[in-house]
């Protein structure tokens, strides 16, 4: 990925939110002393009196974004994925999800790629935590486009969102202004050999997978799936008619996330085989994003082999 | 002062919001009339005098906002409400019923006049410090009171809100605690002592008062105090000394009636009381 251009969605974060700003005074942002790594330091620094310092105090900040949005204005709370949907879980159901609240949680450092914090940063249950809350949107982009344009997304969207935001850098993967729609998902490479259904960080590394194994005559579809929740369910319908198996990818617990959701909705529409692969319930570890990505398993190597693996079990078949 | 008749309104409103406590927790077959009961007299004074509200626009963007920090006490805001005209006073003998708007806890989007869901300890606390921050940030002088048990005083996120509006200066904040001394397992200082709570607001930043929660003149009085704390940039926490199940004799100061409902002997013994109270309130 060398050769490509990366930027960590956290970045895109704190520059789309500070855009956005711009354009609508109702935006307020709340932090729990980590704007600096949560990248709305832009915003704090252009916006001081609408940004909200909260102090290491998550489940207040996201209590307080709660009764804020109750005034008018739209909060983007802001924190760590392991504190803002870990340790204020509660409240997030409790206040913002039971109320169905217009507060959007911007939870920055999601999964391993956390790198050298090691496991209690590394949050790989988040997507399964939010998503079991009734009326959340759950999105995570692979991209800078693809952050921005959700970011936009969510504030145009009246409930709550959790998005998802990347410590590491992750390659550009829209040239152009991304299109994103909650509950669309894209197909970013065609083919009908099988199907790659990644989100985040993993979504370059699908690219790449397909990329090197079309050379090896294997059609392999890549679909982007941004949107957790809602899935795009027709479009992983519509791929489990058309392929011979999927494979899902993500930066989270394969229980819970992406890939059940995955393998629920066709499981029951339209049974086929499906592989999870993601974090094999496992926790974190300290070490570089690269080496733990490659540890555990979230890579072009692993998927490809995965491939392999597939097209065997359907060939005997 | 209260006028010797606004005096007389509030106490026959705090008699009509515990005869709704018992019918709602009556007819429910479960609930919370002890803690209920105990906060009677102050939703009386803050529904029917301090809260600049009208139960034909619920969702006025400059009212008053009160939260129920304290969720479990929802007969009580229910009764009130019911009583102030948010809703027919016969919901409340749907309290907790699988077709009714009554939940068992309070719920924003259900039942007209609740500010905000609450149900988990501490929770409230901290969604009122955000909307008295909202209203500060958007301009508006509307006032938030959140009342809170004093068993509910172990949460932390209890005082990581006081910090909060604290450091926000929220003198728009009021933080109410009902301090019936009892919970579910036992006497508060028992369970797990937060003596002496008015000293702990002070060190946090506040300004403390600490009356009777059921005689009106010190609850005039506790209300004064955080009406002249307006732009003083500090919250302001009014403790109420108060009795579990206040009202209803065999109720009072017992830790057992936290959680249960009366049974029919029960329920007409505890109403008899209750109209009998009302009726001398009403010759007096």
């Amino acid at each position: 990925m060398t050769d490509k251009k990366m930027k960590a969605t956290r970045v895109s974060y704190g520059e789309a939110i500070t855009e956005l700003g711009r354009l609508h005074p109702d935006i307020v942002v709340l932090d729990a002393d980590l704007s600096s790594a949560t990248k709305t330091e832009l915003f704090r620094k252009e916006f001081p009196d609408r940004h909200i310092q909260c102090g290491i105090a998550e489940q207040n900040m996201i209590n307080v974004a709660a009764g804020l949005s109750t005034t008018g204005l739209v909060p983007f709370a802001s924190s760590f994925a392991m504190f803002a949907a870990g340790r204020a879980f509660e409240m997030v159901r409790n206040t913002i999800g039971y109320g169905h609240l217009n507060v959007k949680i911007a939870a920055t450092h999601g999964g391993i790629s956390v790198g050298e914090d090691g496991a209690s940063h590394q949050c790989c249950e988040d997507f399964a935590l939010m998503r079991s809350i009734p009326g959340m949107t759950v999105l995570c982009p692979c991209d800078d486009g693809e952050a921005k344009a959700m970011v936009k997304a969510a504030y145009e969207h009246e409930g709550p969102v959790y998005l998802r935001f990347s410590r590491a850098a992750s390659p550009i993967i829209h040239e152009k202004p991304c299109d994103f729609v909650i509950g669309k998902g894209e197909v970013l490479k065609d083919g009908n050999d099988g199907c790659i259904i990644a989100v985040g960080i993993t979504v370059g590394e699908a690219l790449k997978a397909a990329n090197s194994l079309e050379a090896e005559g294997i059609h392999l579809r890549v679909v982007n799936m941004g949107s957790i929740k809602p899935l795009d369910e027709a479009l992983i319908l519509q791929c489990a008619k058309e392929c011979e198996w999927i494979i899902t990818i993500e930066e989270h617990n394969v229980i819970g996330g992406l890939g059940e959701a995955v393998a629920a909705l066709c499981s029951e529409h339209h049974p086929v085989r499906i592989k999870r692969l993601g974090v094999q319930d496992r926790f974190g570890h300290s070490g570089s994003a690269a080496e733990l990505l490659k540890e555990y398993g979230l890579t072009a190597e692993t998927i490809i082999q995965t491939v392999k693996e597939m097209r065997e079990i359907h060939s005997t078949e | 002062m209260i006028s010797r008749e606004e005096k007389k309104k509030l106490k026959l409103a705090g008699a009509d919001i515990r005869k709704g406590i018992m019918t709602s927790t009556y007819y429910a077959h479960s609930g919370h009339p002890g803690g209920s009961l105990s906060a009677a007299d102050i939703l009386a004074y803050l529904y029917f005098h301090e809260m600049h509200i009208d139960p034909a626009s619920p969702q006025d963007p400059d009212r008053d906002r009160f939260v129920l920090s304290k969720g479990h006490a929802a007969p009580a805001l229910y009764s009130a409400l019911a009583y102030k005209g948010y809703f027919p006073k016969e919901d409340l003998t749907t309290l907790r019923h699988i077709d009714s708007h009554l939940q068992g806890h309070p719920n924003m989007n259900l039942t007209p006049g609740v500010d905000m869901c609450t149900g988990s300890l501490g929770q409230g606390l901290s969604a009122a410090a955000g909307m008295a921050k909202g209203a500060k940030m958007t301009g508006r002088d509307f006032r938030v009171f959140a009342l809170c048990g004093d068993g509910e005083m172990t949460e932390g996120i209890i005082w990581e809100a006081v910090l909060f509006a604290a450091h926000y200066k929220l003198d728009n904040l009021c933080i109410l605690v009902d301090v019936n001394g009892l919970q579910i397992d036992g006497r508060t200082k028992d369970v797990m002592n937060t003596d002496p709570l008015d000293q702990k607001f002070e060190a946090f930043g506040c300004r403390v008062i600490s009356r009777n929660g059921h005689e009106l003149e010190d609850i005039d009085e506790a209300f004064e105090f955080f009406r002249k704390g307006q732009g003083s940039g500090k919250p302001c926490v009014l403790l109420f000394s108060t009795v579990k199940g206040k009202g209803v004799a065999y109720m009072e100061n017992e830790a057992g009636w936290h959680g249960k409902a009366p049974n029919d002997i029960q329920y007409k013994i505890a109403m008899m009381e209750l109209e009998a109270h009302r009726a001398a309130l009403e010759v007096i």
